[in-house]
């Protein structure tokens, strides 16, 4: 009995075969869209992951010379036999493959040593035998040496033994660097008696891009997400229609005397496995599209890491089980609603051939009224939402409100414009589209949610651009940053540099705890530097006279959320109690910050000088004065930052993401022009009885398919109209809610018409397109066809 | 992956290798102890390049000024990657340090690790000096300086040797199990010792008796081996004695024992005349007090650990620490155990 019931109910399949694409298609992009975001996503971090963990970068101070050349073996011996814990690196290039060479005894934790424990072999890889460990690609490119290929290698790099390393790189005897181990024995000798020469680099504040990344990171999912959840409405869509075709084969499969239970299993079973194909080829989409969209994003981390990230793809098992597990939940998700329904189907129900459209406009008063509970609970949580969750509920109530009310909205307008038609056409195009609208209800909930995803990414992603822009111009403001050694070369550089130059700021800064929040506090000096080009989020009046009179104080957005603090509350410092001034925007940083005047820093922190300075200079005149400074102090253009180099490489980080975030836009668009292609086709077989009439009462099949390609691009228009403000409430709610959940700061956001027009073009195009076939067929229905609904219309 | 594991697959200890941390390894290109061995000083004093592995052992009991007793270690391995000196990185020498301070209630491990060839860690006989790092033993074996740190601890000692050489088992020539196995091994066990700890609450004066071992050999484990019980005992009335027990797979014992009378002259004794029986054994599983006897000499003794916790949390992990004897004979010590963890 089960294969014969599962026969009558796949036959469904091969006589629709269109549907049974559409249902896979969906499901398959859908799944594409996920799995490919995803994969980008991992790929990236693992890249960086690697890249971070073998270079040891960020995470260990340095010695290094202060001259930039490389320390001799003599002085590396020289140190650690006077108690310093470090251990020599050296780096260089050979076949274009980045090589590290380190010394395994000394260097600390996982530097350097990625994975080195399966295969390594003490005699290959110390005693000079030239073994090596890094990647597939990287053993490829070394002909000549045993490279073991280790999984987690950094990508492009191998890493050996150091002795290896300056034998390959032709550099006896050199050592660019010495990592400090982080546990130093508890007595050592002083730097300046051992090695003179070298100076102490501190660990990388790597803290600031992986903050960024990781906000770049959650956009990627967040987009994601929504690109699933138009492919779902697709699902949706086409599960919904097939069983509602289906309604005649399943009553008279009941009539028969198959069990419902058996009926409902046999149809859950179908759903799943149509699932799995389509997980299969979605995850292999999603590799294609992943594969696409790397390079950039491995463009964009070699700027942030300035290290080579791999440009190609590993296919990780993990994807393939993400990838099939969301299609399958998804298509459950999907499918729940229409195996609930067939399991309440009265056993006689009579089958009816347009159950779709009229199923749909009895739901729609239903659908209006969750809509509107949702979008209340949406209100409600834009209020009161704290926290991850919340934001993610919030977004979740957004767009599934916005989607579901939308036929009513849409309903309502087709309704109001009705009104407005004088002649017969337009009063049969009005109620012919308001008719048509179920039908097409779900396809344009997939265009919505494609383009309020566009806009509300695009907007957020810009935001977040401008505002990273604006943030560095503020905090980088000067054109050069110094750092020196001690107390004695400040003096020197400030009594050299003072005279040379427009200003020298003094940074001094000290850990402290303010409202309980550990906090890094800033003496800083009374300059325009700072009152023109510091931006507050909400500041009192005279905000920095006040502050650098030393009454008041200025904290960052972190500190003050943490704390619950804002302008005009009272916080003590150390004993003193000082009114806060202004609270400022502090894009990235993780930990809390606090601005006092330089003077009262230097009262309340005695023993800190300065030992960081900002230098205001004409921009081409700072490699002169670093030339300069070098030649005539003891300072190294090593301490120096030309801070144009980094503004620049911060930019183009963000250029990268914007290719990346196009590109999705664009995929996202496609899958909503792909609904309404399949809805309309689906369509076009059910209604020629309605326009046969209309063609019979003289208007020709031309034009009719002008006007179903019209109505196509008018409802397009009045679903980009809804979507642009539900795109601007979705990009408030990632802005303003989930980043502030996910990392402690808001983002201003702004607003770009000229992106929005684009977007709604894009969107006008897509479903024209899609609107074209379907027209064109309609505009060829042989006459016979027509004429046939009025000799035998059912 | 942390340096420990590392260490791990570096050091010529993984998986395949065999009895405790890789001693009982073959030995192809390696030289192997011969009897009768005539040693030369202070040629003998520096390193054995030919032989896998070689190490100078210092143990010393301490007293602080209100009585409280001290252990303290001083310990650096050479382990060979080849059987060869060489000069720069590719040297084929690996050197590893280790240093302890125990008191009644703490124990302070550090842990060094280096190459031969660069002057980072080695040693030489004349003038004699051992070091790694900012670690040193230096001087001509009547006196001997020397020092240590961790990021917690650190000393610095005075020794001054009161008496001869030891030379254990057959002039030196030590036979570590029924196949054969044996190690060059020879002992100052006479040192007084002399110096500061410095300790988290502050430096202590200390005064008491250093034992330092020299042991080379390239296969001094049987492959049945799997670990060992070392004892270096100093009883009040000035006799010595140094035994040990080697853990066997079978679940057998071989024991080795030097008598040393108090004038210096010492006696070996053969497998079964030492015996080590555990009685407690601390939380982690370790027998911390041993009934040890040797009745060819009157010695029935209970050693007991001054500090239970005398763990070496180091790349190859082991109990090392200062015990006190009772029974028979009165007096103090040092306990090594290998093979438990």
């Amino acid at each position: 009995m089960t294969r014969v019931t599962l026969h009558a109910l796949l036959s469904h399949w091969w006589r629709s075969p269109l549907q049974l694409f559409t249902l896979l298609a969906g499901l398959a992009l859908a799944t594409a869209l996920w799995s490919g975001v995803q994969a980008v996503n991992a790929e990236a971090r693992a890249s960086y992951r690697a890249a971070s963990t073998t270079l040891g970068e960020g995470s260990y101070d340095r010695l290094a010379r202060r001259d930039g050349q490389p320390i001799d073996l003599t002085t590396y011996v020289a140190l650690r036999r006077a108690g310093w814990l470090v251990s020599p690196v050296i780096t260089g290039r050979l076949n274009d493959v980045r090589i590290i060479g380190v010394e395994p005894l000394t260097a600390p934790g996982s530097m350097g040593a990625a994975e080195m424990a399966q295969g390594a072999d003490v005699a290959g890889f110390i005693a000079g035998q030239g073994q090596m460990f890094g990647s597939a690609d990287v053993a490829a490119r070394l002909p000549d040496f045993t490279v073991i290929i280790s999984e987690n290698a950094a990508p492009n790099t191998a890493v050996t033994d150091i002795g290896i390393a300056q034998d390959i790189l032709g550099r006896s005897g050199e050592i660019d660097s010495l990592v400090i181990v982080p546990e130093q024995p508890i007595r050592q000798a002083d730097l300046e008696q051992i090695a003179p020469n070298l100076i102490r680099q501190r660990a990388q504040q790597s803290t600031d891009t992986a903050q960024l990344t990781d906000s770049f990171h959650l956009n990627l999912t967040a987009f994601g997400l929504l690109s699933f959840a138009v492919g779902i409405f697709i699902v949706n869509g086409a599960i919904g229609l097939a069983f509602e075709q289906r309604r005649p084969v399943i009553r008279t499969l009941r009539a028969l005397g198959v069990p419902l239970r058996r009926l409902v299993l046999l149809m859950a079973a179908e759903l799943m496995i149509f699932s799995m194909v389509a997980g299969v080829v979605g995850v292999f989409l999603g590799y294609v599209i992943a594969a696409l969209l790397l390079p950039d994003v491995a463009a964009t981390l070699r700027g942030l890491y300035g290290a080579d990230v791999s440009g190609t793809l590993q296919l990780r098992p993990s994807w393939w089980v993400s990838g099939l597990a969301i299609a399958l939940g998804g298509t459950a998700v999907a499918a729940t609603g229409a195996l609930w329904k067939l399991s309440k189907m009265p056993l006689l129900a009579a089958a009816q051939k347009r159950a779709l459209a009229m199923a749909a406009g009895r739901r729609a008063g239903l659908q209006a009224m969750i809509a509107a509970i949702l979008l209340t609970i949406c209100l409600i949580l834009c209020i009161t939402a704290q926290g991850l969750i919340a934001g993610f509920a919030l977004l979740a109530c957004l767009l599934i409100g916005a989607a579901l009310g939308l036929p009513f909205v849409l309903d309502r307008v087709l309704s109001l414009a009705s009104r407005g038609a004088k002649s017969i056409v337009a009063q049969w195009f009005w109620a012919d589209t308001r008719q048509q609208l179920p039908g097409l209800s779900l396809a344009l909930m997939a265009l919505l949610l494609a383009m309020a995803a566009n806009v509300g990414v695009s907007t957020m992603v810009s935001s977040f651009r401008t505002t990273f822009t604006g943030f560095l111009e503020q905090r980088l403001t000067s054109e050069l940053y110094v750092d020196t050694a001690n107390p004695a070369q400040a003096d020197t550089f400030v009594a050299y540099a003072t005279p040379r130059v427009d200003a020298v700021l003094p940074i001094m800064s000290s850990q402290t705890t303010i409202a309980d929040q550990p906090t890094e506090i800033y003496g800083t000096r009374d300059h325009a530097t700072y009152r023109d080009n510091w931006q507050m989020l909400e500041a009192a009046r005279d905000h920095w006279d006040t502050t650098f009179a030393g009454q008041t104080i200025l904290l960052n957005e972190q500190l003050a959320r943490r704390g619950g603090l804002s302008v005009g509350d009272r916080v003590t410092v150390l004993g003193r109690e000082m009114p806060i001034a202004g609270i400022y925007g502090d894009y990235g940083n993780p930990i809390g910050q606090a601005i006092i005047a330089e003077d009262l820093f230097a009262e309340i922190y005695p023993e800190i000088t300065p030992d960081r300075f900002g230098v205001r200079i004409a921009p081409e005149r700072v490699p002169d004065f670093i030339a300069a400074l070098s030649a005539e102090t003891d300072l190294s253009a090593a301490q120096t930052i030309n801070q144009a180099g980094i503004k620049a490489l911060s930019l183009a980080i963000f250029e990268r993401t914007f290719t990346v975030t196009t590109v999705l836009n664009i995929l996202t668009l496609t899958v909503a022009g792909f609904a309404i292609l399949m809805s309309l086709l689906t369509l076009a077989s059910m209604r020629v009885p309605q326009l046969a009439p209309a063609w019979a009462m003289g208007m020709t099949r031309a034009q009719l398919g002008r006007l179903e390609l019209l109505r196509a691009v008018l409802l397009a228009v009045l679903t980009a109209v809804i979507a642009l403000p539900l795109g601007l409430a979705l990009a408030w709610a990632l802005l303003s809610v989930v980043n502030v959940a996910a990392f402690g700061w808001k983002l201003p956001m702004y607003l770009f018409p000229m992106d929005y027009a684009r977007l709604g073009l894009f969107a006008l195009i897509a479903a024209a397109l899609a609107a074209l076939w379907p027209a064109r067929r309609l505009a060829r229905t042989p006459p016979a066809d027509l004429l046939k609904v009025f000799s035998n219309e059912r | 992956m942390n340096v420990k594991a590392l260490i791990f697959c570096l050091l010529p200890i993984t998986a395949q290798a065999q009895g405790f941390a890789g001693l009982g390894t073959e030995v192809e290109g390696y030289a192997v102890p011969q009897p009768n061995r005539i040693f030369t000083f202070p040629e003998d004093h520096g390193p054995h390049s030919d032989y896998r592995i070689e190490w100078w052992y210092l143990t010393a009991n301490l007293t602080g000024p209100d009585g409280t007793d001290y252990g303290l270690q001083w310990t650096l391995f050479r382990s060979a990657l080849a059987p060869e000196e060489g000069v720069g990185w590719t040297a084929a020498q690996l050197w590893m340090g280790h240093a302890a301070v125990t008191t009644p209630d703490a124990h302070y491990v550090s842990e060094r690790l280096g190459r031969g060839g660069i002057g980072q860690a080695g040693v030489t006989a004349d003038p004699f000096a051992a070091w790694i790092d900012d670690w040193t033993l230096s001087g001509d074996w009547t006196t001997l300086a020397m020092s240590a740190s961790g990021s917690d601890f650190a000393y610095d000692m005075e020794l001054t040797a009161q008496g001869p050489l030891v030379f254990h088992g057959d002039a030196g020539f030590s036979v570590k199990s029924a196949e054969g196995q044996a190690s060059y091994y020879y002992s100052q066990p006479y040192f007084d010792i002399a110096g500061v700890l410095t300790l988290p609450d502050g430096d202590v004066p200390v005064t008491g008796h250093a034992w330092l071992d020299r042991e080379w050999s390239s296969q001094p484990l049987g492959a049945n081996q799997t670990g060992w019980d070392w004892f270096s005992l100093s009883f009040d009335d000035g006799a010595k004695l140094m035994g040990f027990r080697l853990q066997q797979t079978d679940g057998a014992d071989f024991t080795s024992a030097t008598w040393i009378a108090p004038d210096g002259t010492s006696t070996a004794m053969a497998d079964g005349a030492f015996t080590a029986a555990p009685l407690d054994e601390n939380a982690q599983g370790v027998p911390v007090r041993w009934h040890v006897t040797l009745p060819a000499r009157d010695v029935d003794v209970t050693v007991t650990a001054i500090n239970d916790n005398a763990w070496m949390t180091t790349s190859v992990p082991y109990w090392e620490g200062p015990v006190t004897v009772t029974g028979s004979h009165q007096g103090h010590g040092y306990l090594e155990m290998t093979g438990y963890e």
